[in-house]
Parts: C-alpha cells; structure tokens; sequence
C-alpha cells in the first residue's frame, strides 16, 4: 500500500481491528472503572487496618442508622435499573423517555445524598468529629467521613453527568453511547455502596 | 458497540431483585447472628458480581474485555491484604521483626 493511499484512508487499512470491540470512550470509562475499584479498595484497606489494630473500636451504629443504609441501598440499585432503562429508551432513539428516566435516575443519587448527609448530622451532633468521638478509637471519625465521603463526592458527581449527559441527549448534542458509557460509572457507584454497607455499617453496629 | 441492552430487560430485573434481596438477607444475618466479615464479604461479592454481569453487561462484552478487567483489579485488591500482618501486630504491641 502506498503513503498516498494510506492517506487517503486515514491508515484504516493498517488499522488492527479493535480487540475489544467496543468504543475507545466506554473502554476509558471501565479502565477509570478499575482504577477507581482500587482507589476505594485502598481506602477501604485502610479503614480495616486502622480498625484493626485499635483495642477500643467503637460499635456505634444502632438500628435506626442500620434501616436508613438499608433504605440508602434500595434507592441507589433502583437508580441503577432506572439508569438501564434510560439507556435501553436512548437506544430505541426515544429521546424524551431517555431524559425522564436520566432525571429520575439523578433524582435518586440526590435523594441517597440527602439521607447520608442526615446521618453524617446525626453523628457530628452525637460529638463525631474527624480525629476524636465521645466513644474510643479517635481514627473512627477520620475512616467513616472518609470512606462514606468519598462515596458520597462520586455519587454528587455521577448526578451532576447525569444531568449533564441527559440535558445534552434531549438537545442532541450528546448520543446514545455517552448516556451508556455515564450508565457504567452509575452501576460502580452502586457496586462500591454494596461493600460500604457491611464492611462501615453492619461490623460497626451496636451488639 | 456491544452493550446487551438490546436484549429483553427480565435479567436486569432478576438481577435488581437479586441485590435487593442480599441486601436484606445481609442486614437480617447481621441483626440476628451478628456481623460476620466472611458472610458479609461473601454476600457482597455475590452482589457485586450481579452488578458487572448483569447492570454493566460486562457478560456481553467480549471475553478479552473480561479477561484485560477482572484478574488485574483482583490481583491489586488480594495484594493489598498484606496490611493485615502490621495491624495485628500493631494491637498485640510488638515490636517490628528483626
């Protein structure tokens, strides 16, 4: 093949064919994905080695906060069916249902948001603070913000993208991968609160 | 673009149930017989691995996509475990190994 020829097809016949048949946008987005797998498995690595080798690790989270993760948790995977049912609408091209159900689904990750923030008010005003508690090891404060306020700025920015990405798609200004590829991102946020829950609520309730 | 949303939206649904229900049967377990890290962690996995097959569609994908994902991000969290050898030894005071 000649160097004119090569481009004039921009290379194409060169190419190798994508090994993972998918497009370079949603293959960014599960590599983002496994990064951030790692960043929450280190934080919640740390969390358990600090937990661990404290004698005196308070138990605090009585039935109440147990019910509300509980009910955190049904919001968050109902979001994640109602993300799919955003992207299955984006694929038939029905426009209007993708923005409905995108909206919905954002309406939900503000709605988790919203509970969380009531108990992170819940334990601030019980003396909660980053680096000392009214009941033992002092690092609680500093493990629970930061893993659950992690979470928390990830499910604040998905809602953001969501919003974004679903304003965009009704105005034609984004397609129906991009809808897909923040449809990934949605599915990890709930994927990391399925490990939170028992790993920061259930194993630190009270007995 | 392989998404396997195309298809008929029941797996998704089993799927949502699926994890709703592990959700509760964990909370129950934990209420009832106490939090163990093993039950927990075992029914996380299991809800974890509904989510990437089933929501991510990750079953649908090419097995290359599976196999470039999975085993990478598995090898970096069982590595990880090492911590757990210095948190014990932090709780029991001892000094470092000679």
């Amino acid at each position: 093949m000649s160097e004119a020829n090569l481009t004039m097809d921009h290379g194409a016949g060169v190419m190798e064919e994508r090994p993972f048949a998918i497009p370079s946008s949603k293959l960014v987005m599960w590599l983002f994905i496994i990064s951030d797998a790692c960043t929450f498995g280190a934080v919640l690595f740390a969390y358990g080695y600090i937990r661990n080798s404290a004698a005196d690790w308070p138990l605090v989270f009585e039935a109440a906060s147990i019910w509300n993760a509980l009910l955190m948790t049904f919001i968050l995977v109902t979001s994640s069916l109602t993300i799919l049912l955003a992207v299955r609408a984006a694929q038939s091209d029905d426009r209007a249902a993708t923005f409905r159900w995108t909206m919905i689904t954002a309406a939900g990750g503000i709605l988790f948001a919203l509970l969380h923030i009531r108990e992170w008010m819940s334990l601030i005003s019980q003396g909660v603070r980053l680096f000392q508690n009214p009941w033992g090891a002092p690092m609680f404060g500093a493990t629970f913000f930061s893993v659950t306020g992690l979470h928390m700025a990830h499910v604040i920015g998905g809602v953001v993208a969501l919003i974004v990405v679903g304003v965009g798609y009704k105005t034609g200004r984004y397609a129906t991968k991009h809808v897909e590829i923040w449809s990934l991102y949605w599915h990890f946020v709930d994927l990391v609160w399925m490990f939170v829950v028992p790993l920061i609520y259930l194993l630190n309730m009270k007995r | 673009m392989s998404t396997g949303n195309n298809g008929s939206m029941n797996t998704s649904y089993l799927a949502y149930a699926g994890i709703l229900a592990l959700a509760v049967i964990q909370v129950v377990v934990a209420l009832t017989r106490g939090p163990s890290l093993g039950r927990m962690l075992i029914l996380a996995g299991i809800q974890a691995y509904l989510a990437v097959m089933f929501f991510m569609h990750l079953r649908d994908e090419k097995p290359t996509l599976r196999i470039a994902l999975i085993p990478a991000t598995l090898f970096v969290l069982v590595m990880l475990n090492m911590v757990w050898a210095d948190s014990f030894r932090l709780i029991h005071l001892r000094p470092f190994a000679k």
